[in-house]
């Protein structure tokens, strides 16, 4: 077996990669929740601008990712990939969002899973040798997603309670394997996981059991124990998902309930902001990530966060034609320490 | 027998699991607003149709310019970025009227302007109201052989 592996899907890295930075950029009602002090920049309308939802996604991407440069004081040659994706068809947002790049691309779809998925891809790519700098980043716009996933924003229909709101924003880092870190210790992928949910509205209960089936497959490889960590937190499960996650880790002996959370949950105010179920979309673990998870690291608040963003692999034409919506979720251990 | 892990459970099982777990939809709460706002609707609706009345215009002539009305309403509303408003207050009591229809057709129009008049516009206009006008029109039309036949 190669040597870098733990247990049937996790890599131990071996020279742990530092993520040297991250950006963020939201929209109005991210701005508005309880998480808003957090990100570098709020937009204050959902074009940007711009005349298309999609070409407003784009510019956030690219602005994003001019900001992850920036702040790590690198340039695009100091890139040798970037590893992106997003959930409109064939990935437009990020692509068009970084056809200025000149620099060597990894398109991936995960759907919201992808921040986890594409850090997973980075930090093995770098641990690896094959390169120094490796960016990840991904974004979700409400509009661009109720448009191609769901009904037209003047539609005067009515949302199912377990339905969740689609988060507008953007969020990435830059990986190195220089930096005194935060590092990414471990990388656990996940597999495809369909326990027959058909319900597009409530895709916090399709993903649960592979974000459960992950978790507890990091656990099992590593021989960690839930307390080896500060902070367990999901991609967007929202409140269905997080308490059938929850339950299904917890039944099998491992207790996270003190420490599990989700992004979903954390970025907006489900009272005050009537999004239902809770928030969902590649941005919502993205900026999460990027904005208060890597900034309470920073700061110390958490020393060990296991990052598991979750995707529910599903398209329009397969959820009318009435299939069952195969998941997805990876997971990242990020540490400030490297013990 | 002890019960079963989570993990085990067979698909249907799951899927009664999740709905046990997911929240409802407020049946009462949300009839009573669609009562209300599909009300508020037809009162405006014979509110027209008595001014034009009273304007000395025949009956025929008074439904079809509420209809014109009523949908004329439905579309600046639209427009105006309030229908999906009264809609999330109001579902089947705002969607149901002619307003409704309005909205229906008009909110994927604006939605896929940006694909052009032709491939946007033109052709995703009845993507929400399609099929109410394919059955609609199916169904007048078995009703009106039924109607030849048993007259």
């Amino acid at each position: 077996m190669a040597d870098k592996r733990l247990g049937k899907q996790t890599v131990k890295l071996q020279n742990p990669p530092s993520i040297v930075s991250t950006a963020c950029i939201v929209g109005p009602k991210e701005g508005a929740g309880p998480l808003g002090e957090y990100f570098d920049m709020v937009i204050d309308d959902e074009l940007w601008g711009e005349k298309t939802w999609e070409k407003a996604e784009s510019k956030i991407v690219k602005e994003t990712y001019l900001r992850i440069l920036n702040k790590a004081s690198a340039t695009p040659f100091d890139v040798n990939y970037i590893v992106a994706g997003d959930l409109l068809n064939q990935c437009i947002a990020s692509t068009f969002g970084l056809r200025g790049s000149s620099v060597s691309h990894f398109g991936i779809y995960g759907a919201c899973s992808t921040m986890s998925e594409s850090m997973n891809i980075g930090a093995m790519l770098i641990d690896g040798g094959f390169a120094d700098n490796v960016l990840c980043i991904t974004s979700s716009h409400f509009c661009s997603a109720e448009k191609q996933f769901r009904f037209p924003l003047e539609l005067g229909n009515q949302r199912p309670p377990t339905s969740q709101w689609t988060v507008i924003g953007s969020g990435g880092a830059l990986l190195s394997n220089k930096g005194a870190g935060p590092y990414i210790t471990h990388v656990t992928t996940g597999k495809i996981v369909d326990m027959g949910i058909t319900d597009a509205n409530n895709m916090g209960g399709a993903m649960a059991p592979a974000a459960a089936d992950t978790i507890l497959c990091h656990f099992k490889d590593t021989g960690f124990a839930p307390e080896y960590y500060d902070l367990i937190v999901t991609g967007d499960l929202g409140i269905i998902g997080k308490t059938i996650c929850e339950e299904m880790v917890n039944e099998q002996g491992f207790s996270i309930s003190d420490r599990f959370n989700d992004c979903g949950l954390m970025i907006f105010d489900k009272k005050r902001q009537d999004v239902h179920a809770g928030a969902s979309g590649c941005g919502c673990s993205a900026v999460v990530f990027a904005g208060y998870i890597y900034k309470e690291i920073m700061k110390g608040t958490f020393r060990k966060v296991l990052l598991v963003s979750t995707g529910a692999l599903l398209s329009p034409t397969s959820s009318q034609q009435n299939e069952s919506i195969p998941s997805i979720a990876h997971a990242v251990t990020i540490s400030n320490t490297l013990e | 027998m002890a019960k079963k892990m989570l993990k085990d459970l067979k698909p249907a099982e799951y899927r009664n699991y999740v709905e046990s777990k997911s929240p409802k939809s407020k049946l009462l709460t949300n009839v009573f607003r669609a009562f209300l706002i599909g009300g508020l609707i037809c009162v405006v609706g014979q509110f027209i149709t008595n001014a034009l009345k009273s304007r000395g215009y025949d009956s025929d002539t008074v439904g079809a310019l509420t209809s014109v009305i009523m949908i004329f309403i439905g579309a600046l509303l639209t427009g105006l970025n309030i229908y999906d408003e009264i809609g999330k207050y109001g579902g089947a009591g705002s969607a149901v009227p002619i307003t409704g229809f309005a909205n229906s057709i008009v909110s994927p129009a604006l939605e896929f302007k940006s694909e052009g008049y032709i491939m946007g516009v033109g052709a995703k206009m009845f993507v929400v109201a399609g099929p109410v006008l394919v059955y609609g029109i199916s169904a007048s039309i078995v009703a009106g052989i039924l109607y030849y036949l048993l007259k």
